[in-house]
């Protein structure tokens, strides 16, 4: 399978998403210049982190307008797994792929370490590989990484299911006092509807080999992994 | 000709920036602030229009590309 990962002028973890696939997880995996028109081949898109643009006007903003993004549309339109990973994230709230917004972080600060996030639901591509409850290890570094969204539309996330993951200590609890930015319901990562956009602020493949902290976030690439595999027998 | 777009934050929205400022502003001795909004202002220059077009225009920008409509409102205003 092949992981084609966006390049915007300004991501800055697009390498790190690409060695993960490549690299730690061994599938195929293609850096795609946010120009272009085409996925090459895509069974997974990645929109990295970084500073899209700048991050000029709001996070993401100006991102939703390249062209890569009329085809990362048609992609997940089509059920395509998509994950938006820190700024790809806010490129698919921008783009109206992920219901919300982000606002800047409630304390201020450009925050920057592990936290313990727990994996709400499996049944995406990006969790499938995840126990029911598990709390990762995986470092954020963002200083607008706030989830919001009116009151209607944060019932509807969670009454479909689509909050994914969850900032929590340790032990798997969700507190306020755990939460690193004031997102809402301690929110770290959603879904759309048809579970197969994901965003998430925090960095998975920033902790995908013990060196680096942590190994957890392979689970998250590994998740796709394994859904594309379920999927090819189901379909065969 | 220009036009005005002032963008702000929903009030239902948290603004730390609005915040930090307020603050700042009372440690400067401004005992009466008690809250700022921090928003965005763009001035548009456009190639001549009647202001009804040039309006529509410049709203249809803004609600595309200028403010984010979940957590911001905006305001356009046309100058001669």
């Amino acid at each position: 399978m092949k992981f084609s990962v966006a390049v915007f002028p300004g991501s800055n973890s697009d390498y790190d998403a690409f060695y993960a696939a490549s690299r730690v997880i061994g599938e195929a995996a293609e850096l795609i210049w946010h120009k272009d028109t085409d996925l090459k081949g895509a069974d997974v898109v990645i929109l990295p982190g970084g500073f899209a643009h700048g991050d000029y006007l709001r996070t993401g903003a100006i991102a939703r307008f390249s062209p890569i993004m009329g085809a990362v549309k048609s992609f997940a339109e089509r059920g395509g797994p998509v994950l938006g990973i820190c700024n790809g994230f806010q490129v698919l709230l921008e783009a109206g792929l992920l219901p919300g917004a982000m606002v800047r972080n409630d304390r201020i600060k450009f925050v920057s370490r592990i936290v313990p996030v727990r994996v709400e639901q499996t049944d995406t591509p990006f969790t499938v590989a995840c126990a029911s409850k598990q709390v990762l290890h995986l470092p954020i570094a963002h200083g607008e990484g706030n989830y919001y969204a009116p009151p209607e539309v944060l019932d509807d996330l969670e009454r479909n299911r689509q909050v994914i993951f969850r900032y929590a200590n340790e032990a798997g609890e969700v507190g306020a006092e755990w939460n690193p930015n004031g997102s809402l319901n301690n929110i770290a990562g959603i879904s759309n509807c048809q579970r197969n956009v994901v965003g998430l602020m925090p960095h998975p493949e920033r902790a995908s080999e013990a060196a680096l902290g942590s190994a957890d976030g392979r689970l998250v690439l590994a998740s796709a992994v394994r859904w594309f595999a379920d999927r090819v027998v189901r379909h065969a | 000709m220009r036009a005005r777009v002032y963008v702000t934050l929903k009030p239902s929205v948290f603004d730390p920036q609005g915040r930090v400022v307020a603050d700042a502003l009372v440690t400067l001795g401004y005992q009466d602030v008690r809250d700022v909004r921090q928003g965005k202002f763009f001035e548009v220059e456009l190639a001549d229009a009647d202001p009804a077009t040039a309006k529509a225009r410049v709203t249809e920008m803004a609600d595309k590309l200028l403010a984010n409509p979940v957590i911001e409102s905006y305001r356009v205003e046309v100058l001669q």
